[in-house]
């Protein structure tokens, strides 16, 4: 595991939370023992654009960016996204875990364009030789924990090489106290 | 729960993950700065977020954010000459407001240093061009230093004041955006303020802080005698290296984030180039330069946008005689955007095939459908998605909209298009103006939110009033500066300190006698729509007051208060004549639209119960409906 390098490539929409799981992740396997670099590419406050985040593990030298088509791994938060980092930033062959909401972009909206569907992910994923994990937990406390359970059910599956329970719960620690972290904590293991 | 605040303050050495941003704060901790400011701007408004993470009476040094850029440059350069440890931080196109007095400061003798950290924008990922400030630096005489990622951050800004304090001079710390916010492990040292002694020393005898003709040639020799003696530094600067790789054919001189691109692309490559890093674009080290140009049959300059190292190198070589050929922007499109690892791959694969660097394709299936963009977007409940609808309805078809900069911005995009031209920070009064002129039968709206009001809106407005303008101004007032994240300004009369002085935008426009001013709830979209009708009307210059406040900042506040949402939209199938005003016109991203059977449902993780959308409905069929409790 000590030679473990992974590019892990997050996104999904402004407002999910996707800063907060890949700082969570980052000190997680910074605490495994693997050196971490990242970045967040956000600009602006307003909720509604794609975001990204990027996560470089074991990776001592080079830029934080993980370059298009160099992801092992992506987490994604909204489906329409995951389909996104699916065909620009997974490699074929890679892994990837999304959560199963669908913000529509504007086009959808207008009925320009027409919502990406499950079978659009699985088609794709298959032509990538991309293995796929689908979550989705209709029993969640509070929707903003999305990011949790993604995080929860990648670990249990087997996803994050080289990260243990211990690990995440460090993180999750040092970033949440109290019943939020409780709560977060909860669903990590639950999920 | 890590406490930022109080690792920040730490007195002895410490590890942690911080991003750029963060890393710069803890620099100004361990150096002893005394004074800092700041306008806020992308990719900088997180250096604000780590220093107000310790709470005000802890903070070791003042700190504020100023009106604008120029008044922020100037309150850090006062107090630099004064002996104050100083540093001003704002955003790239900042430096354009800052231009008419920062381009003094080299002339001054600066004391106490003063470190200009500048947030540049290559990729123009969050501002409105990606202006290469280090053409303006040159102009000022302003030694740039150029970090890579967050220990660099950290390190060369201890470096900066260093050097400021030494030299008097001002400082550039050039941090680009992924520098900004690049998150990686640093190793923080302990805190060894920089002086130890904190006298008054603004004590002119004469001139000195007076350019003029008489003056100017003495200064501007300073000045330049100064940046002499910079450039000597950075020959032994620990931050300018080489990666000797053994290469005697070819050879890389480049800076920043793109030696990080470099060391992606170079992984799996043979024959490694040889590398030599600056510690900053400008000025250049010419025994370093010259030094590893002799070494090496071709050169290669990386940079990202203008060819500012490449032409000082060319130039530098030419004055010595060397003739050796130096690749640089020969293909336009790389002065364009960041050299992100993909680009700088293509670029070297261009200008050295031999080095069998491949561009990475990834591969698509034939099917594979185009996705739709998701650009920012006014948030639900959003005060300005109301206004615009409203004065929408108010507008004829050939009538001209200005747009400004602001979360309003977004009302160009469709379908609003509201805002047809954008120049710059407060430009809408003055561009308006100009538009108006030779222009009958077809009335201006300007548009210009309530931070830039004050940060540069005053001039124009000023300016449309005393000339008698035939312009209509619509201030989006919400009550914060909502884009760059929700920093106090003076309308809301509170500081990074606590309380300071309100200053309301209606009386400050009552007292220029601007001669009608109108002010409405946007959420009240009908009687919004009569005001700009009124104010449109109205021969001369005119204000409407579009207010209502920021909802993404309401709707966080009420969270925290424990006040959960309690309703939210709901369409009643049997009303709905799927008429889709709600989902193409008003545009909530909160409704979904079923492709299938053309019904529209509400997005129950987006909808913040605002009920903003209840009269955009021709047949009434949205209401607001109570939810029930989650607990």
């Amino acid at each position: 595991m000590n030679d473990l390098r992974l590019n892990i490539f997050l996104n999904g929409v402004g407002g999910q939370g996707i800063g907060l799981l890949s700082e969570i992740l980052m000190r997680a396997y910074d605490r495994a023992g693997f050196y971490v670099m990242g970045v967040d590419t956000h600009g602006l406050a307003q909720r509604g654009g794609g975001v990204e985040s990027h996560l470089r593990v074991g990776y001592t030298r080079g830029n934080p960016l993980v370059e298009p088509g160099l992801a092992d791994l992506v987490l994604s938060l909204e489906r329409t996204e995951a389909l996104r980092a699916l065909i620009r930033q997974l490699r074929s062959g890679g892994t990837m875990a999304y959560y199963d909401t669908l913000w529509q972009p504007l086009s959808d909206r207008l009925g320009e364009t027409k919502p990406v569907t499950q079978d659009d992910i699985k088609k794709t994923a298959r032509f990538r030789k991309v293995e796929i994990l689908r979550v989705l937990d209709k029993n969640l406390p509070d929707v903003r924990m999305q990011n949790i359970a993604l995080l929860g059910a990648s670990f249990h599956a087997g996803l994050l090489p080289g990260m243990t329970m211990e690990a995440l719960e460090g993180s999750l620690g040092d970033l949440m106290k109290d019943r939020v972290l409780d709560a977060n904590l909860q669903v990590l293991r639950d999920t | 729960m890590k406490d930022l605040g109080s690792m920040l303050l730490h007195s002895g050495p410490f590890r942690e993950i911080v991003m750029g941003n963060t890393a710069l704060v803890r620099g100004m901790v361990e150096a002893g700065v005394e004074v800092v400011t700041s306008y806020p701007g992308s990719p900088t408004p997180e250096i604000a977020s780590a220093i107000m993470s310790i709470p005000a009476e802890k903070r070791l040094f003042y700190f504020e954010y100023s009106v604008n850029e120029k008044v922020a440059s100037e309150v850090a350069l006062g107090a630099s000459v004064n002996g104050r440890l100083s540093v001003v931080f704002f955003k790239s196109v900042g430096l354009n407001v800052a231009a008419d007095s920062f381009v003094q400061f080299s002339l001054l003798d600066i004391k106490g240093g003063l470190v200009i950290v500048l947030g540049d924008d290559p990729g123009a990922n969050s501002s409105q061009n990606e202006q290469d400030n280090r053409h303006l630096a040159k102009m000022a005489y302003t030694p740039i230093l150029e970090p890579s990622d967050p220990s660099q951050v950290y390190t060369q800004f201890l470096e900066a004041c260093r050097l400021s304090i030494e030299l008097s001079m001002p400082v550039i710390l050039r941090m680009t955006t992924h520098v900004c916010h690049a998150k990686t492990p640093v190793d923080f040292g302990s805190t060894t303020p920089l002086r130890k002694e904190h006298p008054s020393l603004f004590r002119p005898s004469g001139d000195e802080y007076i350019p003029l003709v008489s003056t100017l040639s003495a200064m501007k020799a300073r000045a330049l005698k100064k940046l002499a003696l910079f450039a000597g530094r950075m020959e032994d600067s620990p931050h300018t290296f080489v990666s000797d790789n053994g290469n005697r054919e070819k050879g890389i001189i480049t800076c920043g984030l793109p030696f990080k691109s470099l060391e992606d692309v170079l992984e799996n490559v043979t024959q490694k180039p040889d590398i030599l890093c600056l510690a900053g674009p400008w000025p250049i080290p010419d025994k370093k330069i010259l030094e590893f140009c002799r070494n090496h049959r071709e050169v290669a300059v990386l940079e990202e946008l203008d060819p500012v190292i490449e032409q000082e190198v060319k130039s530098l070589l030419f004055d010595a005689g060397l003739n050796l050929r130096i690749r640089g922007k020969e293909v336009l499109e790389y002065r364009i955007g960041e050299m992100v690892p993909s680009r700088v791959r293509s670029y070297l694969s261009r200008i050295w095939p031999d080095l069998g660097i491949t561009v990475l394709e990834t591969e698509l299936s034939r099917d594979f459908k185009e996705l739709p963009p998701r650009p920012p977007q006014m948030c639900p409940g959003c005060g300005h998605r109301s206004a615009f609808h409203a004065i929408k309805e108010a507008l004829s078809e050939d009538d001209i909209t200005v747009a400004d900069i602001g979360c309003h911005t977004l009302g160009y995009l469709p379908p609003y298009q509201m805002g047809n031209i954008l120049l710059s920070m407060g430009h809408s009064s003055g561009t308006g103006a100009g538009l108006s002129l030779f222009n009958p039968g077809r009335r201006v709206v300007s548009f210009l939110g309530d931070s830039t009001f004050f940060h540069a809106g005053l001039p124009g407005i000023i300016n449309a009033l005393y000339n008698r303008h035939n312009i209509t101004l619509i201030l989006m007032e919400n009550g914060t500066t909502a884009m760059t994240g929700h920093q106090e300004n003076p309308g809301t009369g509170k500081t990074v300190n606590g309380e300071g002085v309100r200053i309301s935008i209606r009386k400050v426009l009552e007292g220029l006698g601007v001669p009608l001013i109108l002010e409405v709830d946007t959420y009240q979209q009908k009687k919004l729509a009569d005001a700009v009708k009124e104010a449109m009307d109205f021969e001369g210059f005119s204000v409407v007051i579009a207010r209502h406040p920021c909802m993404l900042k309401f709707t966080r506040d009420n969270r925290r208060k424990g006040i959960k949402i309690s309703s939210r939209a709901w369409i009643d199938p049997v009303k709905c004549s799927r008429i889709h005003d709600c989902v193409s016109v008003f545009a909530c991203p909160s409704f979904i639209l079923n492709p299938d059977d053309g019904t529209v449902t509400v997005n129950s993780e987006l909808c913040i119960g605002d009920g903003s959308c209840l009269q955009t409905c021709p047949v009434k069929a949205i209401e607001l409906k109570r939810e029930e409790s989650h607990e």
